[in-house]
């Protein structure tokens, strides 16, 4: 072997492995945020881009409760994921509730609206600076995997997003439940006269939703820091995972993840200067090509 | 028969002829008349007053593509923002400081625009296209940032100082020059767009938002037909983009952003879609609050504007202009 090629490409190996390592762990997190949208949007048709919102309040909230109360990260988790469902309870039944079946401009204004809302409200009670949750001893240093190290969070963040596929997974195909799910998810009216209750499978499915969103935004908040624009700043970026996936599809959206993750950080490490132009280029030549996502079902 | 047919359907055409006209006419003078009051009221806000017309330009050709032909778009700020970047190019790199020349430069940046963001966007349908749509104004942004050579990148492109207006009326400090020409474009882009959406093909685009197959069926091309609006549409937003380059003498950035579009697009939803009017009201009334309100706190605002628009979703869902004409009919109903 000649001598020169074998640190270079020790080099480059090294390169490779870290921008993997980044664009997974971005995926999987853009993943446990952007999955409840896509099942709830698959499920009611609803273009919601407040979704960010939810995540956001997650978010704080976790950073409240380490903050300011005290608690640990995993009560902290918890804490926040049952306090953004309970918040989220009363604006399905009374604002989304409204819009299922409206016509997509009526859905992307009252859901911009809500955005707005979160941001304005969210300002008001915590201010406009930059929020953080700190992570718990364990998390904090590198984790030595044998050939390299890596910073435990991102591990963290890449295990919770396959812990979420998994147990989504069995929820949909191996519960009862899921196959209420998959039923509404196929023909509501069918699913309805046929004994569903399609309202509560909506409202558990939209609950899982934010529960999830607040999740992958307190296991995100080390890439996606929280602030009050967050819910606008990357508002753009979930909906365009569930579009790329197929919405509803869950092997979609994990796909469209891992693929857009890669795309948008191999661009930041190899041509900073061009932002996110290749990732929206991607996007308009994946949904050119599969308007209905990469794994939707053709209808 | 044939012959008590004839005139019995020709005398309601004859005799609704004039009666748009006198409508039109009559909204012509109310527009005239708000841009007189708006400049004696506010001497010394010009510029604002100057800023909202550039974005009832922007808000018309939203109005164009989403409230006639149905098609639902959050990257509408492209094609603004092409038309204020191209006359802002063409006045400081190659020399076209004439206002007229440079807003026909920014009326052709627009319409390009339109072709290439229209050709990517109608491919779509429902969430595709909500996505291509901001697809296509984040690459234009992107690209407009990297192009830092023409555009100055983040800073903005500045220097643009154009000439008199027929080398008479000189732009002053106090835009009252900026503003007559600002009165000036917005009422020619109102009287062709009206024209436009009374001709048969504004007809067409009308029925290919009630029902695109039928319109297939009778054999005239959607996509051809709403790419020609989009043309359009690409045209009226780029002459308000050079307007707005003209007037503040810079070019941003955010001509070219998402939230642009989206403020538009509420600005159009909170007016009525489908009517010129709708439009028109809507940006006045939008961003003189947020002149307002914005003034006091700019995250009162984002609550506020929240809102408002879940206000408008649930209650006035036909926009400010189209729930009025809902109420005077109501009005005029109980007077009978």
């Amino acid at each position: 072997m000649p001598d020169a090629s074998g640190p270079l490409l020790d080099q480059s190996m090294q390169t490779v492995l870290s921008v993997g390592i980044d664009a997974l762990a971005y995926g999987m997190v853009l993943f446990v945020i952007s999955i409840g949208l896509s099942v709830t949007m698959g499920l009611m048709r609803v273009v919601n881009l407040a979704h960010g919102a939810f995540a956001m309040i997650g978010g704080y909230i976790a950073s409240y409760a380490t903050q300011t109360l005290g608690f640990g990260y995993g009560v902290a988790i918890l804490a926040a994921v049952v306090g953004t469902i309970i918040i989220a309870i009363p604006v399905e039944r009374f604002l989304y509730r409204r819009i299922y079946g409206a016509p997509e401009l009526t859905q992307v204004l009252m859901t911009i609206g809500i955005t707005f809302c979160v941001i304005g409200i969210a300002n008001y009670v915590f201010g406009p600076t930059l929020k953080t949750i700190p992570l718990p001893e364990t998390l904090r240093g590198p984790v030595d995997l044998g050939f390299r190290s890596i910073a435990a969070h991102k591990l963290f963040a890449i295990a919770c997003g396959v812990a979420v596929a998994g147990a989504l997974w069995y929820l949909i195909e191996r519960t009862s439940f899921g196959v209420k799910l998959r039923a509404s998810v196929d023909n509501a009216a069918m699913a309805a006269s046929l004994g569903v209750r399609t309202r509560i499978v909506y409202a558990v499915s939209f609950a899982v939703a934010v529960g999830l969103a607040a999740f992958g935004g307190i296991v995100g908040a080390e890439l996606l820091p929280i602030e009050p624009y967050y819910a606008l700043r990357y508002m753009v970026t979930f909906l365009v995972v569930v579009s790329v996936g197929g919405a509803g599809s869950i092997p979609g959206a994990l796909l469209a993840c891992l693929l857009l993750g890669a795309i948008d950080t191999t661009g930041r490490y190899l041509l900073p200067e061009y932002g996110e132009f290749f990732f929206y280029l991607a996007v308009i030549a994946i949904v050119c090509v599969f308007p209905r996502g990469l794994l939707g079902r053709r209808s | 028969m044939a012959a008590i047919e004839t005139t019995s359907a020709a005398k309601p055409e004859a005799a609704a002829r004039p009666n748009w006209l006198k409508r039109d006419l009559l909204g012509l003078a109310v527009i005239l008349a708000v841009a007189a009051i708006g400049y004696f009221l506010f001497p010394n806000n010009l510029a604002l007053l100057t800023r909202i017309l550039g974005v009832a330009l922007l808000v018309l050709s939203i109005d164009l593509v989403t409230g006639f032909c149905g098609v639902a778009t959050l990257g509408h700020a492209a094609l603004f923002g092409a038309g204020a970047y191209a006359s802002g190019i063409a006045a400081v790199h190659f020399g076209i400081t004439d206002p007229l020349l440079m807003v026909v430069v920014g009326a052709i940046g627009g319409a390009v625009a339109g072709i290439v963001s229209g050709a990517v966007i109608l491919r779509g349908h429902g969430l595709a296209q909500l996505v291509l749509s901001i697809a296509v104004v984040h690459l234009f942004h992107e690209a407009a940032n990297k192009a830092s050579v023409y555009t100055g990148g983040s800073d903005g492109l500045s220097g643009i100082s154009p000439d008199p207006i027929f080398g008479i009326f000189a732009f002053d400090l106090w835009g009252r020059t900026a503003y007559g020409f600002a009165v000036a474009l917005v009422v020619i882009a109102f009287i062709v767009l009206r024209l436009i959406t009374r001709s048969p093909f504004g007809m067409l685009c009308r029925g290919i938002k009630e029902d695109p197959i039928r319109i297939r069926a009778m054999g005239a091309s959607v996509q051809g037909t709403l790419l020609k609006m989009y043309v359009i549409s690409g045209a009226v937003a780029g002459t308000g983009g050079a307007l707005n380059a003209i007037s503040t003498q810079v070019v941003g950035l955010d001509s070219l952003s998402f939230t642009l579009s989206a403020e538009a697009l509420v600005m159009l939803v909170l007016g009525g879609t489908g009517s010129l009017y709708g439009a028109l009201i809507g940006t006045v009334s939008f961003m003189w609050f947020e002149d307002f309100v914005s003034a006091a706190n700019p995250f009162h605002w984002l609550t506020i504007v929240g809102a408002l628009l879940i206000a408008v979703v649930l209650f006035a869902p036909r926009g400010l202009y189209g729930t009025a004409l809902t109420l005077a009919d109501r009005f005029r109903g109980n007077g009978k």
